[in-house]
C-alpha cells in the first residue's frame, strides 16, 4: 500500500483565485488536474507538497469551441476520454487518436489535455517508490547527482511521454498560460526544452489554460501511432505524430513529423520531413519516399535506456512506425497501435 | 481532517478523513466498503475501479475529497440500486459474471463488474471489441478474460432479447441466491 504525503487540498473557484493561491504558498503547492500522473508520482516520493490545489471548479479551464478563425480552443480541464470523441476534434485524427490511446480507459476518463500537457518526463530510475530509489542513491532528477542513463551524464535525459505533445506540435499548437505575471502565449514547439528534470518553460506560479490549434487545411491528413508493451495503460514505448495538408494532385505540403518518448523532448524529424514535403502520393515512387522518410526519421532518433523497453528494439521500431502511421495518414486511419 | 459529504450507492454520508486520502482509503477504512480493491495502489490495475457519475475511474488515485457532490457506485452498490429501480436479485452484470464463472481468485472482479457495467449502461450490445477496449484498464492475472468477454456478452444479449454465440459456464439451472 502506497500512502500519500499530508497536504491540505484546496478548491478555487476562479482562475485568480488558483493563482493566487500558487503565488502565496510558492513551491509549497502544486496544482491537480486529474491528478491520475501527479498522484502515483506522490506516492512515491517524488512530489511533497503541502498544499495541493484543485482545478476541478476553475471555470476558465473548461470547455472546447471553435474560434474565430476557424481553429480549436481547447480548454486545460478537457478529459482526455471527451476529447477523443469530441465532435470538433476529430477535424484533427492526430489528436483524437492520441487522446484515445493515452493510458487506460478509467485513467481518461479523469485524466486531462491540460495534464498531459503538462506530464512529467519520465525514467526507469525514476518512476519507482522512496525506497527502490534509495537503494540506488538516488539519480540526477530526483534527489541525487548520478544518472544511471548515461553514465557520468551531467544533463537528465528522462522522456517526454505525453502523447498529446507530439500531436499538437504537429497541428502547430498555440498554449494559452496564465501566472502571477499575468497571461502569455507560446507556441507549443518553444514551450518544450530537451531538460528531463522540467522539460517544460513554465515559470513559477503559472497554469496552462487552453491550448489553441489553427484551423486544418481543407485537405489534411494526420494519424498517430504508438507502440507500448500492452495495447492499454502504457506510456508510450514510442510514439509517432504525422500531419500534412495534401492538395488536388495528391502532392504533399505543410509536412510534419514529430517522434516522442525517445528523449527528453519530442523530436521533430527535419530530414524525413523535408523528404516528405513535396512529395506526389498518387505516383510510383511515392513507396520509395515512404522508404526513404523512414530511414531518415530512423537515422536522427536515438532511444536512450531511459524508460523500459529495449532502446535499440524501440530505435528499430521507429521506421515500422513512421512507416504505418505515414499510410495510416494518408488512408484518413489510424490509430497505428496493438491490443 | 476534513469532513466529507459523499453520495455512496444512493446514500448520503458523512465521514471523517485527512484529505490526502485516497477515495479507496475512505471507502476501505472509513466505510467498510472492502469490496473495492486495493492492487498496484497507483492506477495500473483497475481493482479499484469504482463508478463515479456512472463513469468508471480509480479510487486508488482519486482524491476523496474530489468526489463530493458526485454518485459514486462501489460493487456493494449494484445489487441493492438495481432492487431500488424495481429490479429483482442482484444486478444482472453480476448475475451474468456468476453464471459464466467469469472469475477465479475474485481480486480483480469488483473492477472487472463496474468497468463491465459502465459499457453496458452506455452500448447496448457492445462487441467483443468494444468490451475488450472498455475492459482494457483491467488486469486480471487467473482467468485468461475468456469467460469475462463472455459473461459481458451474455448481459448484452439477454438484456436485449439476443441469442448468445458462447454456451454460459453454469448450467441455467443453477440455483441462485437471489
Amino acid at each position: 500500500m502506497l500512502r500519500l504525503p499530508e497536504f491540505t487540498l484546496t478548491r478555487p473557484e476562479s482562475l485568480d483565485a488558483a493563482l493566487a493561491l500558487l503565488k502565496e504558498h510558492g513551491d509549497a503547492a502544486l496544482p491537480i488536474a486529474g491528478g491520475t500522473d501527479l498522484v502515483p508520482n506522490m506516492k512515491h516520493g517524488l512530489f511533497e507538497p503541502k498544499m495541493v490545489v484543485s482545478l476541478a471548479d476553475v471555470p476558465e479551464l473548461h470547455g472546447v469551441e471553435e474560434t474565430a478563425d476557424g481553429g480549436l480552443r481547447i480548454g486545460a480541464m478537457t478529459t482526455l476520454a471527451s476529447l477523443a470523441v469530441h465532435e470538433s476534434v476529430q477535424r484533427y485524427p492526430v489528436l483524437a487518436q492520441a487522446a484515445s490511446l493515452i493510458a487506460g480507459p478509467q485513467l481518461r476518463e479523469v485524466g486531462t489535455l491540460g495534464g498531459n500537457v503538462m506530464l512529467d518526463t519520465r525514467c526507469q530510475w525514476y518512476n519507482q517508490t522512496y525506497f527502490w530509489r534509495k537503494a540506488l542513491g538516488y539519480c540526477l532528477k530526483k534527489d541525487g547527482t548520478e544518472c544511471h542513463v548515461v553514465k557520468g551524464g551531467k544533463k537528465c535525459v528522462a522522456a517526454a511521454s505525453n502523447d498529446t505533445a507530439p500531436a499538437l506540435m504537429s497541428l502547430g499548437a498555440v498554449l494559452e498560460l496564465a501566472g502571477p505575471e499575468g497571461a502569455r502565449e507560446v507556441t507549443i514547439d518553444e514551450f518544450y526544452v530537451a531538460d528531463g528534470i522540467v522539460n517544460r518553460d513554465v515559470r513559477q506560479g503559472e497554469l496552462l489554460v487552453a491550448v489553441r490549434i489553427p484551423a486544418p487545411a481543407a485537405g489534411h491528413r494526420s494519424a498517430y501511432g504508438k507502440l507500448r508493451t500492452r495495447g492499454s495503460i502504457d506510456f508510450p514505448l514510442l510514439g509517432v505524430a504525422c500531419s500534412f495538408d495534401l492538395d488536388a494532385a495528391g502532392v504533399i505540403a505543410n509536412a510534419d513529423l514529430v517522434v516522442t518518448a525517445l528523449q527528453a523532448r519530442p523530436t521533430r524529424a527535419r530530414k524525413a520531413i523535408a523528404l516528405l514535403e513535396g512529395a506526389d502520393t498518387s505516383g510510383e515512387g511515392f513507396e520509395a519516399v515512404i522508404a526513404a522518410v523512414a530511414a531518415a526519421a530512423r537515422k536522427q532518433c536515438h532511444p536512450l535506456p531511459n524508460i523500459p523497453g529495449d532502446h535499440e528494439y524501440r530505435r528499430e521500431m521507429v521506421p515500422v512506425y513512421v512507416t504505418r502511421t505515414l499510410r495510416a495518414a494518408l488512408d484518413e486511419g489510424g490509430p497505428v497501435h496493438h491490443i | 481532517m476534513q469532513n466529507l459529504r459523499l453520495n455512496i450507492n444512493g446514500d448520503s454520508v458523512e465521514v471523517g478523513a485527512p484529505s490526502h486520502w485516497t477515495l479507496c482509503e475512505v471507502l476501505r477504512y472509513r466505510l467498510g466498503l472492502t469490496g473495492t480493491k486495493q492492487g498496484c495502489d497507483k492506477g495500473d490495475c483497475g481493482a479499484c475501479t469504482v463508478l463515479i457519475d456512472g463513469r468508471p475511474v480509480l479510487s486508488c488515485i482519486h482524491l476523496a475529497a474530489l468526489a463530493e457532490d458526485k454518485e459514486v457506485t462501489t460493487i456493494e452498490g449494484l445489487r441493492p440500486l438495481h432492487q431500488a429501480a424495481g429490479g429483482e436479485g442482484c444486478d444482472p452484470v453480476q448475475d451474468s459474471f456468476d453464471r459464466c464463472g467469469a472469475l477465479q481468485c475474485g481480486f480483480c472482479q469488483s473492477g472487472m463488474i463496474l468497468s463491465a457495467k459502465a459499457l453496458l449502461d452506455e452500448v447496448p450490445v457492445p462487441t467483443e471489441e468494444d468490451a475488450r477496449a472498455a475492459l482494457s484498464g483491467n488486469l486480471c492475472r487467473c482467468t485468461g478474460y475468456t469467460q469475462i468477454f463472455q459473461a459481458i456478452e451474455r448481459a448484452a444479449c439477454e438484456r436485449a432479447g439476443l441469442e448468445p454465440t458462447k454456451p454460459a459456464w453454469a448450467p441455467e439451472s443453477s440455483e441462485h441466491e437471489a
